[in-house]
C-alpha cells in the first residue's frame, strides 16, 4: 500500500484547440480541450499536461483561457508548459488554474529562472522539462539536452543537467527521449533509469509509448514515478483505464 | 448567503481551492480574502498553504491575520489544507520555527535514510501523487468517502502528532504518518482535496455542510472510536 504511479495524458494545444486530433467515441468536438480534459478525467487520468505549442507570444492569452475553463470543472492536477520564459509567465499560468508550470528551453537559456520561480511559488509547482537525445555510440550511454522543441543541441549532459535543476528547485522532472518520441517503440528505459537513480525528485517518463507494456516497463525497468503519453490516448488506441489495468496486473499500484 | 472565507496570505494560488468550493457549494459565497473582517464574519474558514512554512507564518503575521485566524479556529468549522495543516502545530523542522500551536505535535522532514519501499526502491521526496488515506476514526468529514480512498499529496514535511486522539487519518510513505487530524471544530488534511477528484470534492462537500460540532462524544456513542 502506498503512492500510486501516475498516468498523465498530454494535450498539445494551439489556438485554443487540441491538435493531433482525438478519436474518442461520442465526443462532439474532437479538438475542444475542455471536453477532452473531462473525458480523460472520467477515464481515471491522475493528472493532465497541457503543452502550448503556439510559437508566437501574442497568442499566450489563449492557453490561459483554456486552463481557466478546464480548472473550473476538472479537479485533478494540471501541468502547463510550452514557451514559459519568465516569472510573469509562471504567475499568469498559476493564476489561471495550473498547479504546476513546466519550464524547458528558458531553463537552459536562463538557469536562474528555475531558482527564482521555485523560491517565489514553491518547488511543488515548478517542473523542469528535459528533452534528451542519446549521444551516438556513447558507452556507457550518455544523453545531451536539446532545446527549442528538440531542434537545438546544447552540449549539456542530460543527467548532470537534471541534478542541477533539482538543486535549483525543480519539484519534478518531465523527461522526454527525443530518440523515442513518436516512435511507439517504448520509453528510453536506460535514460529513465539514469535519471531516476541520480535524482530524488519524481521523474515523469515521456516519449515513445505505443502499447500498455511500455508503461509497465517505464515503472519497473525505468523506475519512473509517472508516465506521460499523448498519441496512444488521443487516437483511442488505449484508454487510461486499460493502461492502469495493465499496471495493476503487474503488481504496480494505481489509483 | 453563507460565507466561506479562504484565507489568503499571499502564498500561492488559491484559485483551485475556491473553484472546488464553489463547485460543491453553489449556494455559498466563497471569498478569497486577507481581510480580518471577512474571516470574522465568515461562517466557515478554509486555511490553505503552499511553499515553505517559515514564509507562510511570516506572511500571515505581516498581514495581521494570526489573531483573527486563531479566533476563528476557536469556534467555526475550520479546514486546514497541506501547509495549512502543518501550521496548526507547535513546531516545524522546516526553518526550526514555532507554528501556531493550536494542536500538539511537530512538523518533520521525510528522513532520507528511511525513504525506501519494501523492495528497496528509492522513494522520492516530495511525496507527490495519489496515496491512500486510512480513516482512524469516524467523523462527519469522512461521510461518503470509502476508507483507503486515494487523495492527491504534494509535500516534503509531515506532522508527528503527540496526542493520538486527534489523528483522523493515516497514510504510508513508507511508514505511517498522520494525513488528517480532527479536534472539535477543526479538521485538517495533508493532501489537496481540491485536486483529488471525486473523493476530494466529497470531503469539501462534507465540510460546507458540517456544523463543526465536537464529534468525539458522538463517536463514543456510536462505539467506533479507535486510534
Amino acid at each position: 500500500m502506498g503512492l500510486s504511479k501516475r498516468i498523465i495524458p498530454c494535450l498539445d494545444v494551439t489556438g485554443g484547440r487540441v491538435v493531433k486530433g482525438v478519436n474518442f467515441v461520442g465526443l462532439r468536438d474532437a479538438g475542444d480541450p475542455v471536453e477532452i480534459a473531462r473525458r480523460y478525467d472520467q477515464q481515471g487520468a491522475d493528472e493532465l499536461c497541457f503543452l502550448d505549442i503556439t510559437a508566437s507570444s501574442d497568442e499566450r492569452e489563449v492557453i490561459v483561457h483554456v486552463i481557466e475553463e478546464v480548472a473550473a470543472e476538472v479537479f485533478i492536477p494540471l501541468t502547463v508548459g510550452g514557451g514559459v520564459r519568465s516569472i510573469e509567465d509562471v504567475r499568469i499560468l498559476l493564476n489561471a488554474g495550473a498547479d504546476k508550470v513546466s519550464i524547458n528551453t528558458a531553463a537552459v537559456l536562463n538557469p536562474k529562472l528555475v531558482e527564482q520561480a521555485s523560491a517565489r511559488f514553491g518547488s511543488q509547482c515548478i517542473v523542469v522539462a528535459v528533452d534528451a537525445r542519446r549521444v551516438p555510440d556513447s558507452s556507457p550511454p550518455r544523453w545531451e539536452v536539446f532545446t527549442h522543441g528538440g531542434r537545438r543541441a546544447t552540449g549539456i549532459d542530460a543527467v548532470e543537467w537534471g541534478k542541477r535543476m533539482q538543486k535549483a528547485g525543480a519539484g519534478e522532472i518531465l523527461l522526454t527521449s527525443m530518440d523515442r518520441d513518436g516512435t511507439k517503440a517504448g520509453f528510453d528505459l536506460e535514460l529513465t533509469r539514469a535519471f531516476s537513480d541520480a535524482l530524488d525528485v519524481p521523474i515523469i517518463a515521456s516519449g515513445g509509448v505505443g502499447e500498455s507494456r511500455h508503461f509497465v516497463d517505464g515503472v519497473i525497468e525505468g523506475g519512473a514515478d509517472a508516465l506521460l503519453a499523448a498519441s496512444v490516448f488521443h487516437y483511442g488506441e488505449l484508454t487510461v483505464a486499460q493502461v492502469k489495468k495493465s499496471l495493476a496486473d503487474c503488481g504496480i499500484e494505481v489509483r | 448567503m453563507a460565507k466561506i472565507a479562504v484565507v489568503d496570505y499571499g502564498m500561492g494560488n488559491l484559485r483551485s481551492v475556491a473553484k472546488a468550493l464553489e463547485h460543491v457549494a453553489p449556494e455559498s459565497v466563497v471569498l478569497v480574502t486577507s481581510d480580518a473582517r471577512d474571516i470574522h464574519d465568515a461562517e466557515r474558514i478554509v486555511f490553505p498553504g503552499q511553499g515553505a512554512m517559515p514564509d507562510c507564518i511570516r506572511e500571515l503575521e505581516a498581514r495581521g491575520l494570526r489573531e483573527p485566524l486563531l479566533d476563528a479556529a476557536g469556534n467555526k468549522p475550520f479546514l486546514g489544507l497541506c501547509i495549512g495543516l502543518q501550521m496548526l502545530f507547535e513546531h516545524s523542522e522546516e526553518g526550526d520555527i514555532p507554528g501556531l500551536g493550536l494542536l500538539p505535535g511537530r512538523v518533520l522532514r521525510f528522513p532520507p535514510e528511511r525513504m525506501r519501499d519494501a523492495s528497496g526502491n528509492k522513494l522520492k521526496v516530495p511525496h507527490m501523487g495519489w496515496n491512500q488515506v486510512f480513516q482512524k476514526r469516524s467523523h462527519p468529514m469522512w461521510a461518503g468517502i470509502e476508507d483507503g480512498s486515494r487523495f492527491y499529496f504534494v509535500h516534503s514535511y509531515f506532522v508527528e502528532v503527540s496526542e493520538p486522539a486527534i489523528v483522523a487519518g493515516e497514510t504510508c510513505y513508507p511508514f505511517a504518518f498522520t494525513s488528517a487530524v480532527a479536534r472539535n471544530n477543526i479538521f485538517a488534511v495533508q493532501f489537496h482535496p481540491e485536486k483529488s477528484q471525486s473523493a476530494g470534492l466529497q470531503l469539501l462537500s462534507n465540510f460546507v455542510r458540517w456544523d463543526g460540532s465536537a464529534d468525539v462524544r458522538q463517536d463514543k456513542a456510536l462505539g467506533v472510536l479507535d486510534a
